[in-house]
């Protein structure tokens, strides 16, 4: 079973938010890394940039396939994991920590369609059957 | 539930991830598909293949058979050695690609794909009413491939001593029978090494004796890559019924000499070089960073076009690599429509890896 932290909130698209302060911090479960296997690239989008909730913001391939990340908040990007770049395995070694994707500041409070940790657990579940 | 080889509790009691391949239950990885791939570069690796199809020939007319069933010419072949080649339909298509051993003058072993083994099968039948043979598909043995440059000093502890040296002298395409182990000096990976065809009931045994002197479990994901990398094509992918060897970098495995060795497929070829190949399969690099993948449209400018038919990502190059059909007179560059954009990518001559290290791409300015 992977790992799914209570202290996150979670998209339907496999993404965790962690807020910090004014400004939230984005990555893909342990479940998502599981399911693509080996990373071996990332694309991530330049600072200053503003995305929609749902829209592509980062673009990350395995060895098997390629997926897109989406915005699982609206919001501009202030940072993104540059090691990743060199190094996008750090996603599958450690993806709430090391190989978190990028940083954005929200446009508005559009926490509440995110969903809980037991609430991400359940979907991921009934995706399994 | 698919069919399982005698290794499945092998691959379990390893924590595989496992996936079906063509019906079979088989190893995608045991963790890590890219510390797999790196394990065979520089160490050892050892593959569950147990799911491809052996079949024996044994009869009076074997010889006979196999000369006009096969594209590659069995007169090459002495006991004890091996050859790759394609088996085509009379339109020159690829049936299969396969390896066979000859043991002696009335007995020979195919190796032949788990994908087509039903097709395989009925025509190798078809094939056989003219011929006094005796076909039979040896679903009792079990096959390991032990890949990677440090396999040779691995295994001798796993044999007598005159044994070792047996498997040791081997040459390139070369088999010997040891005891109730068929070991042959080929593989699918690009390295050093053995495959081993053996009874079923010893091959979890001998499993747990070679992951023992270190040579480690791989799974399919890196032979992919592996092969990938070494240039080899994947039948179903890089080939298949549509194509015939001439538009598939195979035109070395085609004996057209001796001219009044009939073989299937023989007639269609000679047309279509009398005709002029219009397609060709060759390497690819891309240029800048990403992973090349299955059926991306290749643009040749002033050329014309062409299609991957294997991509992927090389975790000895650390880049997107393909192999790609693509019209004959295609030169060193072409375009790829990756993700709705145009990359460019360098063409050249596979190999892309050769025995561990970056193959000196030859610019495709000649084949």
């Amino acid at each position: 079973m992977s790992s799914v932290p209570k202290a996150l909130k979670y998209s339907k698209t496999h993404e965790w938010v962690r807020e910090e302060d004014d400004t939230v911090i984005i990555g893909i479960t342990d479940h998502a890394q599981t399911m693509l296997g080996d990373l071996v690239y990332v694309e991530l989008p330049e600072l200053e940039f503003s995305f929609e909730m749902g829209q592509e913001c980062a673009v990350i391939e395995s060895v098997k396939a390629a997926a897109d990340i989406y915005c699982p908040i609206s919001g501009e990007v202030v940072e993104i994991n540059e090691l990743l770049l060199d190094n996008p395995q750090l996603i599958n070694e450690d993806p709430y920590g090391k190989g978190w994707l990028l940083r954005l500041r929200p446009f508005e409070n559009d926490f509440k369609e995110l969903l809980t940790a037991e609430q991400y657990t359940k979907l991921v579940a009934s995706e399994a059957h | 539930m698919g069919k399982r080889t005698p290794l499945y509790e092998c691959h379990l009691q390893a924590e595989a991830k496992i996936v079906d391949f063509a019906g079979w239950d088989m190893p995608l990885h045991y963790g890590s598909q890219l510390q797999e791939h790196h394990q065979v570069r520089q160490d050892a690796g050892l593959f569950d293949v147990s799911h491809m199809t052996i079949v024996d020939f044994t009869g009076r007319d074997v010889s006979l058979y196999l000369k006009h069933l096969l594209a590659n010419n069995v007169d090459r072949l002495v006991p004890g050695k091996a050859l790759y080649t394609c088996m085509l339909n009379e339109q020159g298509g690829i049936i299969d690609d396969l390896i066979v051993y000859k043991l002696s003058e009335d007995f020979y072993r195919l190796v032949v794909n788990s994908g087509t083994h039903d097709k395989d099968l009925a025509w190798l039948a078809k094939q056989a009413k003219a011929f006094q043979i005796t076909i039979k598909e040896r679903t009792d043995l079990a096959m390991l491939a032990i890949q990677g440059p440090r396999v040779r000093q691995k295994i001798a502890s796993l044999f007598t001593p005159a044994q070792t040296q047996l498997i040791l002298d081997l040459k390139s395409f070369h088999a010997v029978t040891v005891d109730d182990y068929f070991v042959a000096r080929t593989g699918y990976t690009g390295e050093e090494g053995f495959e081993i065809i053996l009874p079923a009931s010893k091959a979890s045994t001998f499993w747990q004796q070679l992951v023992a002197v270190g040579i480690k479990p791989c799974g399919l994901g890196a032979r992919d890559t592996l092969r990938l990398e070494a240039g080899l094509n994947l039948y179903g992918a890089d080939m298949d019924e549509k194509v015939t060897p001439l538009e598939s970098n195979l035109s070395w495995t085609v004996a057209f000499e001796p001219a009044d060795r009939d073989f299937i497929g023989r007639s269609a070829l000679l047309e279509q070089q009398l005709a002029g190949v219009r397609y060709k399969l060759v390497g690819l690099v891309l240029e800048g960073q990403g992973v090349l993948r299955n059926h991306q449209k290749v643009i040749v400018d002033g050329v014309g076009e062409g299609e991957i038919t294997s991509g992927s990502f090389s975790p000895t190059l650390n880049k997107g690599i393909a192999l790609a059909r693509v019209p004959v007179n295609t030169k060193e560059s072409c375009l790829v429509g990756m993700r709705g954009k145009l990359v460019p990518a360098q063409v050249v001559k596979p190999p892309f890896v050769r025995q561990g290290k970056q193959a000196e791409n030859k610019k495709n300015l000649v084949i």
